[in-house]
């Protein structure tokens, strides 16, 4: 594998408002994230929080009214090659076979595949010898194992992931937060997580980004104690469960911004 | 690939498309014997009850029109429908087609439009085929333009609503990695609005062919339309049912090809 130079993600600033200002909606604001080179965050809130509009915005695929994205010393402004997307839902195409779906992202680039390199990651996600099936074909996890894959394909530095397990049901997203998370020590991509399940952001992240609504803000930073590679065994652990409560709790009672003050003296959790 | 797959190709809007699609040996032979029933149970009727030829003929003499002398003439005339047909449908459909693809991407226009195109789609264009005889004689032109009249808004308004199907999703998927519009229309847009262009498409050349068909009987002289019309005004029912027959399998050929063209490129959406 080529090697990368460190990419720090920086985001600064980011505020976005949909409709006009006085009456518009705020959707972000000044939200500032740094995300190191191969480091894996989630990010956690209420529904409206801003999370996905904070997730599509560091894609490219939003533009934002204020602030700014970078990825080491280069600018986000729109879709970088660097940035890798997994969508809610495995978002195939059900008129490709799952490797024409997989090679949607070259297609569009006018790359050739990497023919070899999809191979090995097919193999390596369970998907060997399903290349040629038609998405219909594969179960809702297999469909977002060949997600997985063609958000890798191109090797991208960053992947962003937006709510991708939320379909599935409670086994296999637990099979699919250890082959994320086996996938992530093999390969040290920068991740970010959007989900809604508490459990899944604590057991697959080294941070925990807690974000509050209206305006859309992060309220709070908590750091993953667990060492890795984690095991489904400790979901069921006292400190998994106290951790995952204690982020609950937080977002059930956003802190005030007096607070908010205090928790940054205090350090994370 | 199993069998419910096979028999929903498409959007298909009768139940014919089940019939015709992949189906065992035992359904073949009961297809064959019903046909073998009803043509052998109303040549027996109708010679049993001696109805005479001029009201309803017999299947067996419908048959002989094939190997009569007259069927050169049919088929000449059937070629020129078929040219009718062909040249107004190529005319209408690409209109069509060309126009529901541009449309579907600026809403404003396509709500000022479409009630334009609804009034196409409902207006018998048979009506206005003496109209198009006044003006431009009673060649082909008349009758092209009625075929294309009448074909072209309905493949229209079908591909509008598969082009007006969008996935914010997938199109969100292709931007993602960098897709310009007009990748985003060849990979996006146009898969996703196949299954309704290919239903448009089946419907406009059968509406084509009923059109081409009432135009050659309203304009005369020439085309399978016009032999009906001479037919029955002479009481040749075999000749006049012949005609039947090859209309009539002419539009399942279409509806069979349309559905054929479905599974291979829109075979995804069952």
């Amino acid at each position: 594998m080529k090697q990368t130079t460190e990419k720090a993600l920086n985001v600064r600033g980011a505020t976005k408002t949909y409709g006009t200002q006085p009456g518009g909606i705020q959707a972000l604001k000044d939200v500032d994230l740094t995300v190191r080179h191969g480091e894996f965050i989630s990010i956690v809130g209420p529904s409206g929080c801003g999370k996905t509009t904070l997730l599509w915005s560091i894609a490219g695929l939003h533009k934002l009214t204020s602030g700014a994205i970078a990825l080491g010393d280069e600018w986000i402004t729109g879709p970088h090659p660097s940035i890798g997307m997994m969508f809610q839902e495995a978002n195939l195409l059900p008129w490709r076979s799952i490797r024409k779906n997989i090679e949607l992202p070259f297609e569009i680039r006018k790359h050739r595949p990497d023919a070899a390199r999809i191979d090995s990651l097919l193999d390596r996600v369970g998907l060997g010898g399903f290349g040629d099936k038609m998405p219909r074909e594969l179960s809702g996890g297999m469909q977002q194992r060949a997600s997985i894959v063609r958000a890798l394909a191109s090797d991208p530095t960053v992947l962003l992931m937006d709510e991708p397990f939320g379909a599935l049901d409670a086994f296999t997203r637990d099979e699919m937060n250890k082959l994320v998370e086996e996938i992530w020590i093999e390969a040290r991509k920068t991740v970010i997580l959007i989900t809604h399940s508490i459990a899944e952001a604590v057991y697959l992240a080294d941070k925990v980004y807690i974000m509050s609504a209206r305006p859309g803000q992060i309220s709070r930073v908590v750091e993953v104690p667990f060492a890795r590679p984690r095991s489904l065994d400790l979901m069921e652990s006292r400190d998994f469960f106290d951790l995952v409560n204690l982020i609950k709790h937080d977002i059930q009672h956003p802190p005030t911004v007096k607070s908010l003050a205090s928790i940054a003296k205090r350090g994370t959790a | 690939m199993n069998r419910s797959n096979n028999s929903a190709g498409f959007a298909s809007p009768t139940g014919l498309a089940s019939g015709l699609g992949g189906q065992g040996a035992r359904e073949v032979i009961a297809i064959i014997a019903v046909a073998v029933m009803v043509i052998g149970g109303g040549e027996f009727l109708l010679r049993f009850f001696e109805v005479p030829q001029y009201i309803l003929p017999t299947p067996s003499a419908i048959a002989a029109v094939f190997a009569s002398a007259e069927m050169s003439t049919i088929g000449q005339h059937y070629a020129y429908t078929l040219i009718e047909l062909f040249s107004g449908y190529a005319v209408g459909a690409s209109i069509g087609l060309v126009l529901a693809a541009v449309i579907t991407q600026f809403p404003f226009v396509e709500k000022v439009i479409t009630p334009y195109i609804l009034l196409l789609v409902t207006t018998p264009m048979l009506a206005l085929v003496p109209l198009l005889i006044l003006n431009f004689g009673f060649g082909y032109t008349p009758r092209i333009i009625a075929v294309a009249l009448a074909s072209g808004p309905m493949v229209m308004i079908n591909a509008a609503t598969g082009f007006r199907r969008v996935d914010t999703m997938k199109i969100a998927l292709a931007r993602s990695c960098g897709a310009s519009t007009l990748q985003i229309f060849t990979k996006i847009r146009i898969p996703m609005a196949m299954p309704m262009v290919i239903v448009g498409l089946m419907i406009g050349a059968i509406f084509g062919m009923i059109t081409a068909v009432g135009a050659d009987m309203s304009g005369g002289g020439f085309g399978l339309g016009s032999r009906l019309t001479t037919y029955s005004s002479t009481l040749r029912m075999p000749e006049f049912f012949a005609c039947i027959l090859i209309l009539a399998v002419t539009g399942i050929t279409i509806y069979a090809f349309f559905f054929w063209l479905g599974k291979k490129l829109a075979g995804w959406e069952s």
